[in-house]
């Protein structure tokens, strides 16, 4: 899978780096600790920038190259930030058959913006996500944790409208 | 002691449509009726009918209260819970007679399930191990360890035919076997919760359910192949049944179901979570392996296997959750009895996760043997809309597509295969004469050339080149010669690849190419899509007899493609509009405000 890098600078504040030496400590004796790090390092920074990558490497005394790929190998590690609303359309099978894929597009088409990418006020970001197994509620989509679910592309004006001001 | 139960699903599907508000606002209504020393609220896992989410049931009426709206709380509590009139009105219908209600368990949904691996689930509350003790919990742990040894345990395994709920249907005790001769100073049980084929959700709803049915086996497996480490590798997407086993894991160890010394017996075993981060391809048992040790999830040549070596070099096993949840029922209620459910090869129960242009979407466990057309037009209700059954898919990327010749083949591992599909977890995704075979096989095809992990080039460039002519195909671009190359090159991938991943990819095209080619060649030849799917092969045209000429599909069209005839049908006032091909990009803006139902595609 091919990831979008960001160009935006990194920001990251001391409580934040506080915060990660803490999370490097308490693993630092487990052999697989790449992993679960970085899953913490990301709920940290809401994404994983490079140089949260190197600090990473540098804490566990593994290459950056093994971190990075690591970060790049899975689809839960976001390297580039995600939107005030991250707006999740489910492309799942029983979602897709559904029609979830007109629902992203007019999502797409409404925001300008393509799946993987943010608004440049950083206000929304759009993302395509695998079954989230709400497939009974069918075609699903996900407003940072609220779920909408039985959607219609009718419905999607109506989903961002409720965040425009907020 | 409690007059009345009401139990309240807590499953994902039902806590995306607001469940757990209802079970608070329960809570608060019945402590304003002044009930709370009379009805108890529990939070169960999933029931299995998600179509009729949020879901309720009071009993001991057995009352079953569907798609459940908080503003009908209040006259819940206080008609039937304070009262004991039942709200007739919002029970699910199906479950009225006249002035009776039936049993849940006569509906076309229930009537035709055994529940073996969801015995629990929607019947317990799975934060609370007693109630899993309750129901024989732990006795199947028990057993094992003080009356049978690991010999008899995977002796009983091995007679009771149980196979990998997983996918590719190994017996399990075969595995149990291997891993249990291999001597070693360490030894491994995982399990494999990293339900990755999108639209399938069993395991979660086992995990959501009953977690201590998954623990409880592991560590049975861990006796019986000498092991006193497990390891669950559960997706970080499923935030609830993450949160539960781990509930259930911290309960087990007070209660001294793991940790050291189980029974007072000297068995010793313990387990952790690891959480895997999105990656399909670590559903392969060597890929999730190494994804656990904390690497790139990359798959590797088999043998060794991991019997011999597997996490961290040494001897493993790797199950399904749903695969263990049948274990503890096998070692209580004997290996007979297991395999006196099923078919010759296939023993047992299978659940699936129906999902698609199906009526009652949701989880279903069904005896091996059943037929798809009893699963999909007596248990999931059929097709709604009044739309006509095109095919099922089941396996996920993996599997391929069922037409509807083959629904009343009984389904066990060995008939899929033979029809080109594949059990798989058991996702079952229904899909009707809208949609559109060839676009089908193109989003399977997405999904593997996104989730390939590169490593061997069969499976990288292969897919990518396969996807390749499917989108010529969908634009109109495609040729019939495509057709025999795509066979092939799937053949080919299907031979080479390294793992499960690439060596199955192809099915969702094989399929599709086996009983739905005159799709393909509407495609290729007519430049039509029948079902109306393919957006490129699409023309939208306006009914000029209908046309009222009001304008508002041209104001509504990005491309001004719109445009005015001369010609005014009998009856309207002003001259109908119509659309110039060449420029339309076929957004369907114009369709969708259309109010006089004038314009159509094609």
């Amino acid at each position: 899978m091919q990831k979008k890098i960001s160009s935006i600078p990194f920001s990251g504040t001391p409580e934040q780096e506080a915060k990660l030496k803490e999370v490097i400590a308490k693993y630092q004796d487990d052999p697989g600790a790449v992993m679960p790090v970085l899953q913490e390092a990301q709920e940290i920074y809401g994404y994983l920038p490079i140089e949260v990558q190197t600090m990473v490497a540098e804490g566990l005394g593994v290459p950056l190259e093994e971190v990075y790929g690591v970060s790049t190998f899975y689809s839960q590690f976001a390297l580039s930030p995600k939107g005030k609303y991250n707006i999740s359309v489910c492309l799942g099978t029983a979602c897709y058959v559904k029609g979830s894929g007109d629902i992203l597009n007019k999502l797409s088409e409404l925001l300008g913006i393509e799946a993987e990418e943010c608004t440049p006020d950083g206000k929304f970001s759009l993302t395509a996500c695998r079954c989230i197994g709400a497939c009974g509620l069918a075609p699903v989509l996900t407003v940072n944790d609220e779920v909408y679910g039985r959607l219609t592309v009718a419905d999607v004006p109506g989903i961002l409208e409720k965040y425009k001001d907020a | 002691m409690y007059r009345s139960n009401v139990l309240v699903c807590g499953g994902t599907g039902c806590t995306s449509s607001n469940s757990l508000q209802i079970a608070e606002k329960l809570k608060e209504e019945i402590k304003k009726q002044g009930l709370e020393k009379e009805v108890n609220v529990i939070t169960t896992g999933c029931f299995g009918l998600c179509a009729l989410g949020p879901i309720m049931v009071v009993y001991p009426e057995g009352s079953f209260y569907s798609m459940v709206k908080i503003e009908d709380i209040p006259e819940i509590v206080e008609e039937h819970l304070l009262k004991g009139r039942i709200v007739t009105r919002l029970l699910y219908q199906e479950t009225v007679e006249e002035d009776t209600i039936k049993s849940l368990n006569k509906t076309a949904f229930y009537a035709k399930q055994k529940r073996v691996a969801l015995r629990n689930c929607g019947v317990i509350d799975p934060e609370k191990i007693d109630d899993y003790i309750a129901r024989d919990g732990y006795a199947a742990l028990g057993k094992v360890l003080t009356e049978m040894t690991p010999e008899e345990v995977i002796q009983t395994i091995l007679d009771s035919g149980l196979r990998g709920r997983g996918g590719a249907g190994f017996p399990t005790g075969l595995k149990w076997k291997f891993a249990a001769a291999n001597d070693a100073d360490q030894k491994y049980v995982c399990c494999n919760a990293d339900e990755g084929d999108p639209g399938a959700f069993m395991d979660r709803s086992v995990l959501e359910g009953d977690p201590h049915s998954l623990i409880e086996a592991m560590a049975i497996a861990g006796y019986a192949i000498g092991a006193s480490q497990g390891r669950v590798y559960v997706r970080a997407e499923y935030p609830i049944a993450v949160k539960r086993l781990q509930i259930a894991i911290d309960q087990a160890r007070e209660y001294g179901l793991l940790g050291e010394d189980i029974f007072g017996t000297g068995f010793n075993f313990d387990m952790e979570l690891r959480l895997g981060a999105g990656a399909f391809v670590c559903g392969e048992e060597t890929a999730l392996m190494t994804s656990i040790e904390g690497k790139r999830g990359e798959p590797r040549p088999r043998p060794p296997f991991p019997a011999v070596k597997g996490l961290y070099q040494k001897p493993t096993i790797l199950n399904n959750v749903e695969t263990y949840a049948n274990i503890a029922q096998i070692i209580l209620k004997g290996a007979d009895w297991f395999a006196s459910m099923g078919t010759e090869k296939s023993k047992g129960t299978k659940v699936f996760a129906l999902g698609g242009k199906i009526n009652h979407t949701g989880l279903v466990e069904i005896p091996m043997g059943t037929t798809l057309r009893e699963i999909v037009f007596e248990i999931g209700g059929g097709i709604p809309n009044g739309k006509k059954f095109k095919a099922a898919q089941t396996g996920g990327p993996s599997g391929g597509c069922i037409p509807v010749e083959h629904l009343d083949v009984p389904i066990d591992y060995d008939n899929l295969l033979a029809i080109g599909s594949m059990m798989g977890s058991g996702g079952l995704i229904v899909m009707d004469e809208d949609n559109c075979m060839v676009d089908v096989a193109k989003f399977f095809l997405e999904f593997t050339v996104d989730e390939s992990c590169g490593k061997c080039t069969p499976c990288r460039i292969g897919t990518k080149r396969l996807l390749e002519m499917l989108e010529k195909i969908t634009k109109g671009q495609g040729t019939m010669e495509m057709l025999d190359e795509m066979e092939e090159l799937c053949e080919f991938i299907k031979a080479n690849s390294l793992c499960g991943l690439g060596q199955t990819a192809p099915n969702p095209v094989l399929s599709t190419l086996r009983y739905f080619k005159d799709e393909y060649i509407a495609h290729i030849r007519d430049k039509k899509c029948p079902a109306g799917v393919c957006k490129d092969l699409l023309e939208y045209t306006i009914d000029r007899e209908k046309c009222a000429g009001c304008g508002l599909c041209s104001r509504k069209c990005p491309t001004q493609a719109i445009s005015v005839t001369d010609y005014t049908a009998p009856g309207k006032r002003r001259p109908a509009l119509e659309i110039d091909p060449k420029k339309c990009i076929k957004c369907g803006a114009c369709m969708a405000t259309c109010k006089f139902k004038a314009i159509y595609k094609a």
